[in-house]
This record gives C-alpha cells, structure tokens and sequence, in this order.
C-alpha cells in the first residue's frame, strides 16, 4: 500500500506553496474581498504560466496532462492561500465537464484557452434556495435557445462561458434536462454580482433571455453527467477545504504560541489546548478522507461516488470547525477586520455551500452506501 | 497513490493466508464477528482458552509477536508485515486481546531492560501466550498523573519489599507475570524516585481483587502488595530511573497502528439498514441518513489515517503523529453510537437481555461498557493535551508539583 503523494507531487506542492506565498499573500485576498477588483488577474496569469490550470488537462488539449493527483495537490494549496481567483468553477467543473462530455470540437475551443487563462468558466446550476436536484431545473431549452435564471452562479459575472443545466422535457425524470455550453460574451445573458458571505469570490446572477446555446453531451444525460461532475469537483473542492482547515489551525496555533495573559501563553491553558487538538483532529480526518477520494479521482475507481461524498462531508465540517475555532482562539482580535481570521471563516461557510451544501452529500452519501450493502 | 502490495508484501500475505485458512479456528468465527465492545461469547468455551490455544497454534508455526527477534519467540518480521498479518488475521484476532499488554507493552520493556537470559528465559513464552502478563502502573492515588503513585519498593538485602496497590489492572487474575513501577525514595520529586520491576503474580501476599464495574462485569482488578518480596535481579533499569523505563514502554507501544480501532459505525450501519420505522426503513429517514453520516466520515477518516501511517511503515518511516488520534475520536463516538441505537429502539431501549432486547442487546452493552473507552489508556483529556504538545508544540502544562518532593506534595484538595 501507498497512500501517499509521490516525491514529485510533493515537490509540486512545495513549488505550488511558494509561489502563492509570493503571489498571493493575504493582502491580494483582501484587495478583491474589499472590491477593488472581480478577481486577480495578476495571480490568474501566473497559475497560467506555471501550468496550474491545466495540470488534468491532457497535452493535446493545452493543458500538461500531469493528472488528477497533481491537481489535488494543486487544489489544497490554492485553499490554504484562499486564492481569489476563479479556480474552482474553471478547473474542477468547467474543464472537467468538457473532459467527460465535450465534442472534439468543444474540447479543442475551450480546454486550451482555460489552460492558458484565457478563458473562465463556470456551471449554472442552482435556481434559487435548494441543493442540486433534477427537479429544481426550471430554465428551459428549445430549439437550442435558453430561457430562465440561475442563482447563485460562482464566478458568473466574470466567467467567459458557463455549462448550463436546461430543462427539456416534463416528463419529470431526470432525462429531462440537458447540459448545454454557453459563450457569456455572445449576448442573451445578463449578469448582476450578488454580495455574497465571501466577497473574495465571486458569485452572480445570470439572466437568460433567447440565449443561443449548444449542447453538451447528450440530450437525456444531462443529469448524470452533472453528477459524475459535481462528484469529481467534490473531491477537489475538498482539497481546498483542507488546505484552508490547515492553515486556520497554524494561524491558531501560532497565535497561542505569542499570545500571553495571565502571564502565560494562552497555549498552555487546556481549555486553549484541547480547541487545537480538536481542531487538528478534524483536519486529519478530513485529509484521510480527501486521500481517499484523490485515488478513487485519478483511477475512476467504482468507489467515487461514496468516497467524494465522504471527502466533502468530511473536508466541509473540517473547514468550517477550524476557521470558526481559529477566531475562538484569537479572542477579540480574532473579530476584527484587520486580522485574516475572518477571511478564512467567510471561505470555509461559502465553500460549504458550494456544490450542495453538507445535507446534501450527507443524504447522498448514506444512499449510495445503502445501494452498495442492498448490491 | 495505491493499495497494492509490494511484490514482498503480497508474497508475504498469500503465505499469512494459506496458513490462517488451514489452522484458524473456525468454529468462533461468527461469535468472533458479532461480538462487540463489552461483550465476547464463545458458546461451549472459556476464552481464555480459546484464545491461549490459538496463540499456541501461532507460535508453533512461527506466527507470534511476528516483530519480535526470533530469539525471543518472534519471526523477526518487519512493521509493514505484522500489518498484514493483523489484516489476514481479521475477526481471529479479536481472540488475542488478552495479550495486546503483555506482547505490547511488558514484552518491549522486558526486551530494553531485562538480561540476555531473562530474555531468553521469560519472552517466549509471552509470545506463545503459555504465560500472560498485565502492567502494574495505575493507583487510586495515581491515573493520569502516573507519576503520583505510591507502592513503595523499599531495599533488603539484595531483595526490595514492596507494599502498596495498584488499580485497573487489566487481566492480573489470570496473568502469570507483571510489570511494576514503585517509589523508591519519596524524598526526591515525583518522577525521580520510581523504580521498575517485573514479578511472578503468583509471589505470596500478591492479593488480586477483581473490579466490579459500571457495567457489572469485571475486566480489570486491584492488586495489593502487602510485603512482597522481588529479587533485585528483576529490577528493569537503574533506582530511580523507572519514569524513562515506563517512557519507554509507552514508546514502544505500536498495537493500535493497523488494528482497528472500534466505533460502533458498522453495527449502527447494519442495524439501520434492517430497522423499520413507522414510515419505513430507519436508513431512509433524513434524520437517520445525516446522523450516520456524520459517523461514517469519521470511521472512513480513522480507517484512512491508518492507512497513511502503514504506507509510512511499508517504505520503512516512522508513522507521523496522527495515528494518535484514533482513541480520542473512536472513544466518544462509540459511546454516542450506542446512544442513538437506543434513542431509534424508543422505550425498548431500555430492555438489555439479550434475549429480550434489540439485536440481541448489543447496543446497550455498547452503551454501558463505553465510558470505559474515554477513560482506559489516556483519558480524552490526556489525549488532547498529547496532541497539543507533542503534535502541535504547545507548551506543557505548568505542573506545581515537578519540584516538589514527592513526600511533601499535598494530598488532599478540600481540607
């Protein structure tokens, strides 16, 4: 058994820290969180450069074709920097929905140019209030023209295209909807930002009126394709929430090791000792967890649909109880907009409702396990 | 990123297979699978014997404390492979409990600290279970502050007399050996007056009083010393240096690194998958799916994190710091499990006969063995602190008593 990241995606990852460290220090965070700007296009253009974009995408495609554990590796790292870009609906749902159901033709279009950082991408889903569901489709398509609107898109006021979930049909099944590719510069689409928890990414209203769309993948397999899609996003999305649970540990733990009341280190009273140990407890979990779903990722194990449902759930309560602890630990301080406490515990709630929120996968999770034992 | 062996490691596991699938004794193997925390019955037997006869069998064929020296009862075997075995050896090891002390705690000291012919003398049959030995290190006056204890071991000649108790001793009734901590000088500080030793438990005015516990059966005991005498010939390294001694065992300690650590997930699971509730099957109520999912992350993130520390031993590193993290998690959520198995059974929870209750009332022995799991081994309060120092690099603890000689250390809180 290994279960473990090789020595050359460590390297990778070590390469991946210091770069961020470089380019995306808190402060860069904090310029597109007060609204200077969407995102950083500066740091969007560097992860370019250093073929980060496209570390799943094969060569043929633009991308370095290095794989999907390379871009794990990739993902925890851009959670611990709380990277404000648009990574996440680019690389883990608009790539990777090209690569499962793209034409040849799509693919050639868009992988190389999200490779390259030309082009972001994102997936209209959700409708309002509610996890995902087939049900809840409501924007229609025909005769490949799109109507209705999607809320909350993430990064949709910045994407360059969107895969759309359209519904088809009223037969009430889930092969009434239908995934379809739309350019966001071609007209037919409004876009309105919407103040969000996480003003360090964005998230947007799209309006679809007449909106000239073509399909992806075929008509009546929409659904599955968009859960095949969120199970793979899932699990790297989890890497981000464990590299962000990490680091809001180390900021804990570092701000017991300095700070001194009762003359002391605020680390050598239990009550401040066992918050951290149980925040590092969550954090290891959730890292075995995301181990899991790295490998059942990159083979395309049978194992996917539980083991990314385990990973989020897990990576999710990680994220969320250690950026939340984080502030306990800091006190007061840990409540002001000038330290970077906050910035983690806005991240850690908008990712856990990202994709699903935690009932969601943990209902998911528990089924597919049912259907397993009852196999 | 793989489960697979190495060509070694599978080699070594067909062989581990071949000879379980020959030799195990099959006859328990389905009480073996139903049992579960705080209760194990093999009709027709006494475990006890059950267990001694299989470790024999091992032992025979070389398949005994398999990282041990072979000289001493071993196979010499590597850490990776003592994994696998453990793995191969599935419920049957449920059977070996019985010696998880004395193969993985007293044997390591014995193997540090006692002479060649000692050695020689006392580990093989440790490892063929002929004889059992249990730990003496917990007092009534001295649990998670070990160091606190107060069996005194007192020089004569070139025997030591010790008079004291000791406390949770997990198996002294059927033990034939143990290992002992004692004060030596009480005039120094606490940890700088202990001496280690090891002792037959059958020496006279050893007086061994079984535990009744919460639960109403007895696993552990006392033991009082009134008297005692041990040949100084069987003091384990220097006077007064038993706290590096004791350091040592609990070093040495490694059992849980690949051997399941029980959470009561995969009874919960299948309870749940077999439950009718009023509006159909408890595992299809939104209430029930998010509670069990909540566990089965946590039984899927203590599985994984063992596998991290094995893939740590299988290319020859030390595991990291987070397989200590098994105890502390498993502990409460075992007891929380069973509180929800019986929050599901509603008023029938309450009945435990076993011919009378739920699944055979195995959720309520659950429930009433698990305050003991939160407890034994390091309390989830040591654990944390564990973690926050060694893991995490906190400070220790301000300890007003480390300067202190031990004689002069309050006793009494309230007055």
């Amino acid at each position: 058994m290994n279960f473990e990241f090789s020595d050359d995606q460590k390297q990778l990852r070590d390469q991946a820290r210091r770069f961020l460290a470089e380019k995306c220090p808190p402060k860069t965070v904090r310029a597109v969180l007060e609204g200077k700007e969407a995102y950083d296009k500066a740091l969007w253009k560097g992860l370019a450069e250093m073929g980060f974009l496209g570390v799943a995408i094969p060569e043929e495609f633009g991308g370095t074709g290095a794989g999907h554990l390379e871009l794990c590796v990739i993902a925890e790292e851009m959670g611990r920097a709380l990277a404000p870009v648009p990574f996440s609906s680019t690389v883990y749902l608009a790539a990777e929905a090209l690569m499962l159901a793209g034409s040849d033709a799509q693919k050639q279009k868009w992988l190389p140019k999200i490779a390259s950082g030309e082009a972001i991408g994102t997936l209209a889903l959700f409708e309002g209030t509610g996890n995902p569901s087939a049900k809840a489709v409501k924007l229609t398509a025909a005769n490949g023209v799109l109507n209705g609107v999607k809320k909350p898109v993430a990064d949709g006021a910045i994407a360059d295209f969107a895969i759309v979930a359209a519904r088809t049909g009223t037969s009430g099944r889930e092969t009434d909807i239908a995934l379809y590719l739309v350019d966001l510069k071609g007209g037919g689409v409004e876009a309105k930002t919407l103040t969000n928890l996480d003003p360090s990414r964005n998230q947007a209203e799209l309006t679809f009126k007449d909106c000239k769309a073509e399909p992806l993948g075929a008509a009546s397999e929409g659904w599955s394709i968009l859960s095949r899609v969120l199970d793979r996003a899932a699990v790297l999305l989890a890497f981000e929430q464990v590299g962000g649970a990490d680091r809001a540990l180390e900021m804990g733990r570092d701000y017991a090791l300095d700070r001194i009341a009762f003359g002391r280190p605020i680390g050598s009273f239990q009550a401040v000792k066992h918050i951290l140990a149980d925040m590092y407890v969550a954090a290891t979990l959730a890292r075995s967890n995301c181990y899991y779903g790295a490998w059942a990722l990159s083979t395309n194990a049978g194992e996917l649909p539980e083991a990314a449902a385990t990973a989020r759930i897990s990576a999710t309560q990680a994220f969320q109880h250690c950026a939340k602890q984080n502030i306990q630990v800091h006190g007061g301080m840990g409540f002001t907009w000038e330290f970077d406490c906050h910035l983690y515990y806005r991240r850690s709630n908008a990712l856990a409702l990202s994709l699903g929120s935690l009932s969601y996968w943990e209902d998911q999770l528990i089924e597919r396990m049912r259907k397993k034992n009852a196999a | 990123m793989n489960f697979d062996d190495t060509p070694q490691e599978a080699a070594f596991r067909a062989e581990a297979r071949k000879w379980i699938a020959a030799n195990a004794p099959k006859q328990y193997e389905d009480e073996l699978r139903k049992a579960s925390l705080g209760r194990l019955v093999l009709s027709g037997t006494n475990v006890l014997e059950a267990a001694k006869a299989w470790q024999k069998k091992k032992a025979d064929a070389g398949w005994a404390c398999l990282h041990w020296p072979k000289e001493y009862g071993g196979r010499g075997s590597s850490p990776i492979e003592r994994v696998i075995w453990q793995e191969e050896e599935g419920e049957f090891g449920k059977l070996s409990r019985m010696f998880i002390i004395g193969h993985g705690m007293c044997g390591p000291t014995m193997m540090a600290y006692a002479s060649e012919d000692q050695k020689r003398k006392y580990l093989p049959p440790l490892a063929s279970g002929e004889k059992v030995w249990c730990q003496l290190f917990s007092e009534p006056a001295g649990g998670s502050d070990v160091a606190g204890l107060r069996t005194r071991a007192e020089r004569d000649g070139d025997d030591w007399i010790i008079n004291g108790q000791k406390i949770w001793t997990s198996g002294a009734h059927y033990s034939d050996y143990g290992i002992l901590i004692t004060r030596t000088d009480p005039t120094v500080p606490k940890h700088k007056g202990l001496t280690m030793f090891f002792l037959d438990m059958k020496s006279p005015s050893v007086e061994i009083k079984p535990i009744k516990q919460a639960n109403g059966q007895s696993e552990f005991n006392e033991v009082y010393f009134t008297d005692v005498r041990i040949p100084d010939s069987q003091r384990l390294g220097n006077v007064n240096d038993g706290w590096n001694v004791s350091l040592t065992t609990l070093m040495n300690e490694r059992m849980s690194i690949g051997a399941s650590v029980a959470t009561g997930f995969p009874e919960l699971f299948d309870y749940c998958n077999k439950l009718m509730l009023e509006d159909g099957p408890a595992i299809d109520d939104p209430a029930v799916r998010s509670k069990l999912a909540n566990w089965a992350v946590k039984a899927s993130g203590l599985k994984y994190t063992a596998f991290r520390s094995i893939s740590a031993l299988s290319r020859g590193e030390r595991p990291g710091p987070e397989n200590s993290i098994g105890k502390l998690v498993a502990g409460s959520m075992i007891q929380e499990v069973a509180t929800y198995a019986l929050d599901l059974q509603g008023a029938a929870g309450v009945v435990s006969d076993p011919a009378d209750a739920e699944v055979e009332g195995k959720f309520q022995a659950m429930l009433l063995r698990s305050p003991a799991t939160r407890v034994e081994g390091g309390t989830d309060e040591i654990l944390r602190n564990i973690i926050a120092e060694r893991v995490l690099g906190l400070p220790g603890d301000i300890r007003v008593d480390k300067d202190v000689p031990f004689n002069k250390i309050p006793t009494k809180g309230r007055a």
